[in-house]
């Protein structure tokens, strides 16, 4: 294979990864949103919180670096599932203390207090961890599985010559990110398409008050919606923490965005739209970083957020309420 | 006959304008009753505070001698209360199915996680659950139409659905706002027999906001005129006809005083 190929195979990969653990968090945002109609720009920081919660309780436990046997196979979703309670939990008491009061007030109202959480949470992770960057211990062992003996001489009796693959790579982590990410979106997907509490989602994204007159506890509903959310961002952060190894306390802002416009390229309020539109967005981040350059991914994705409002508001596949009515 | 509902001194005021004014009303079991004004006599906003969407300025609204004032709308749909509204308002991408079983939502028992893993008794209450709302379909005229999204539907069988999934919450009393409106003479002579049926067949009362004097005069027991949000006449469909505060309140004066001569 070219080299040019190769790299831009390495791309495709890279844009993968990112767009998984985009769509974790840009679902998020495109749930709340379908349901309530708030731009929740708090949730960013659920994923950072992901990040520095996962970090702490691993640094309680100490496991050896890196994890593997027992630490791998149960420590590992362990505390993945602890991260996914702690966040979508603190996302369920952010709701109940901050936008609940303010549930029947002007859209304006929420979405200042969205912006003013998120500072709170800003200053309380810089206060925690500090303010410069966090290291996260290399917890998950790294293999490459292409430049790797076992591997090459396995595709060597296929015929294929893998040796001149220098530049791709394709990990254990890159695998692990995958495995954790595209399971979570499908079940996220199935649990909203088949079940009954999904469809009373479905329901209250269409039409809150005939929903809660048709019987549905609304309230409840909108909980489950902030706790499901904020436990995807969560787990997203530790993903992100496993695979690149460092963050910091601004690193949920940034992330925020990516997923916000992932979700609004999608269409927002609508499911499949947030993971198309995560997959998209990641794809031209690692494209862009490659061949223009990471200094102009931002005006690359922002351009297209702003391409996007101004000439198909309602994104790609359709959003639910269009984003003209914040 | 026992009373199922009883509306005391009930007034909802937006700001300064009082859109239900101390308001007594009562509704026999198993009966039909209308509710009849000029536009912005305050019927819409009756049924919000009987549903419980909103809460009555003043006075109180008892549900089986109980006072359900303040309760929220989806409390008093478990209760037996369910209504439909005056513009459609359907689920419009669920199917007609999905719609029914909405209304099912707050019978069924399964948790989240018997959601999810669907054990033999879920999925035993949902092979259930899609039966009921198969039948309630039929039931409505929309066998067939199970898996059609709502708002692909034609206009009269969106009605016939809203109807299906109020149905769908097993109500007590079933609110319709309107529910001939843009309906020609056909739907409207079939909507009129199927209330009626409605009333027969399945235990409930009705309480029924119409425009269409044709409807009201032929299937009411009981006719109640809102004018300005206070009640002004009040009776079978025969006396309220003749009443002259209703000819004048729809009508006008100088109506009243031509027909007299
Ligand atoms: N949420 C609200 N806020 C302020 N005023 C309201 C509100 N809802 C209704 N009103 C006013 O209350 C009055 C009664 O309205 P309502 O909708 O109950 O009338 P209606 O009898 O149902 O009329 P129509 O036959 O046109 O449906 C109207 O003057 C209306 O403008
Ligand atoms: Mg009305």
């Amino acid at each position: 294979m070219s080299i040019d190929n190769q790299v831009f195979l390495q791309n495709v990969i890279i844009g993968l990864t990112v767009g998984g653990y985009l769509a974790l968090i840009a679902l998020g945002y495109t749930m709340v949103y379908g349901i309530i109609e708030l731009i929740n720009f708090a949730h960013g920081d659920l994923f950072a919180f992901g990040f520095f919660i996962s970090l702490t309780i691993f640094a309680k436990i100490n496991p050896d670096i890196p994890l593997h046997g027992a630490n791998l196979y149960l420590l590992l979703p362990g505390v993945a599932i602890l991260t996914m309670l702690l966040t979508g939990s603190l996302n369920l008491a952010i709701d109940q203390i901050a936008y609940r009061p303010l549930r029947k007030a002007p859209r304006l109202a929420p979405l200042l207090t969205a912006v003013g959480v998120s500072f709170m949470l800003e200053a309380i992770y810089a206060i925690w961890k500090g303010p410069s960057q966090v290291p996260y211990p290399r917890y998950f062992p790294k293999e490459d599985y292409i430049n790797n003996e076992k591997v090459i001489s396995f595709f060597s009796k296929l015929g294929l010559d893998i040796t001149t693959w220098r530049i791709v790579s394709f990990t254990t982590k890159d695998l692990f990110l995958f495995s954790v990410t595209i399971p979570l979106v499908i079940a996220l997907t199935l649990f909203i398409d088949r079940t009954r509490v999904g469809k009373a989602m479905r329901a209250c994204a269409q039409d809150r008050e005939a929903a809660m007159m048709m019987g549905i506890n609304v309230n409840r509903i909108i909980a489950t919606t902030f706790f499901t959310g904020g436990a995807l961002a969560g787990v997203a952060g530790m993903v992100w923490g496993l695979y690149i190894n460092s963050g910091r306390f601004t690193m949920g802002f940034e992330a925020g965005l990516m997923a916000f416009t992932s979700a609004v390229l999608g269409g927002i309020g609508n499911i499949r739209g947030a993971v198309l539109g995560a997959f998209i967005i990641g794809m031209i981040k690692a494209m862009s970083d490659s061949y223009i350059g990471s200094e102009w991914t931002r005006v690359v994705i922002f351009g297209i957020l702003i391409l996007m409002l101004v000439f198909r508001p309602s994104g790609i596949l359709g959003s639910t309420q269009s984003i003209e009515k914040l | 006959m026992t009373t199922l509902l009883e509306a005391r001194g009930v007034s909802k005021a937006f700001g300064r304008l009082i859109a239900v004014d101390t308001l007594d009303y009562t509704i026999d079991n198993n009966s039909i009753n209308s509710i009849i004004g000029p536009n912005g006599a305050g019927k819409t906003t009756f049924f919000n505070v009987v549903t419980g969407y909103y809460k009555p300025t003043t006075g109180k609204v008892l549900f089986n001698q109980h006072n359900i004032s303040g309760s929220r709308p989806n409390q008093l749909t478990r209760i037996g209360i369910a209504r439909t509204f005056q513009t459609i308002r359907l689920f419009n991408n669920l199917t007609s199915l999905e719609n029914i079983l909405i209304g099912m939502h707050h019978r069924l028992k399964a948790s989240v996680f018997g959601d999810i893993f669907k054990p033999p008794p879920v999925r035993r209450e949902e092979a259930r659950a899609h039966e009921e709302a198969f039948q309630l379909l039929e039931y409505v005229g929309l066998k067939g139409y199970e898996e059609h999204t709502a708002k692909f539907l034609p206009y009269g069988h969106q009605r016939r659905l809203e109807i299906a999934r109020a149905l769908a919450t097993q109500p007590k009393l079933l609110l319709l706002d309107e529910p001939t409106a843009g309906m020609n003479p056909n739907e409207t002579q079939d909507m009129i027999l199927f209330i009626r049926k409605l009333r027969d067949e399945r235990d409930l009362s009705i309480l029924l906001i119409e425009h269409d004097m044709k409807v009201v005069m032929t299937i009411s027991d009981k006719v109640t005129v809102l004018d300005y949000g206070k009640k002004i006449a009040e009776g079978r469909p025969s006396e309220v006809q003749k009443d002259e505060r209703v000819i004048e309140a729809y009508l006008g004066r100088r109506a009243l005083e031509m027909l007299k001569k």
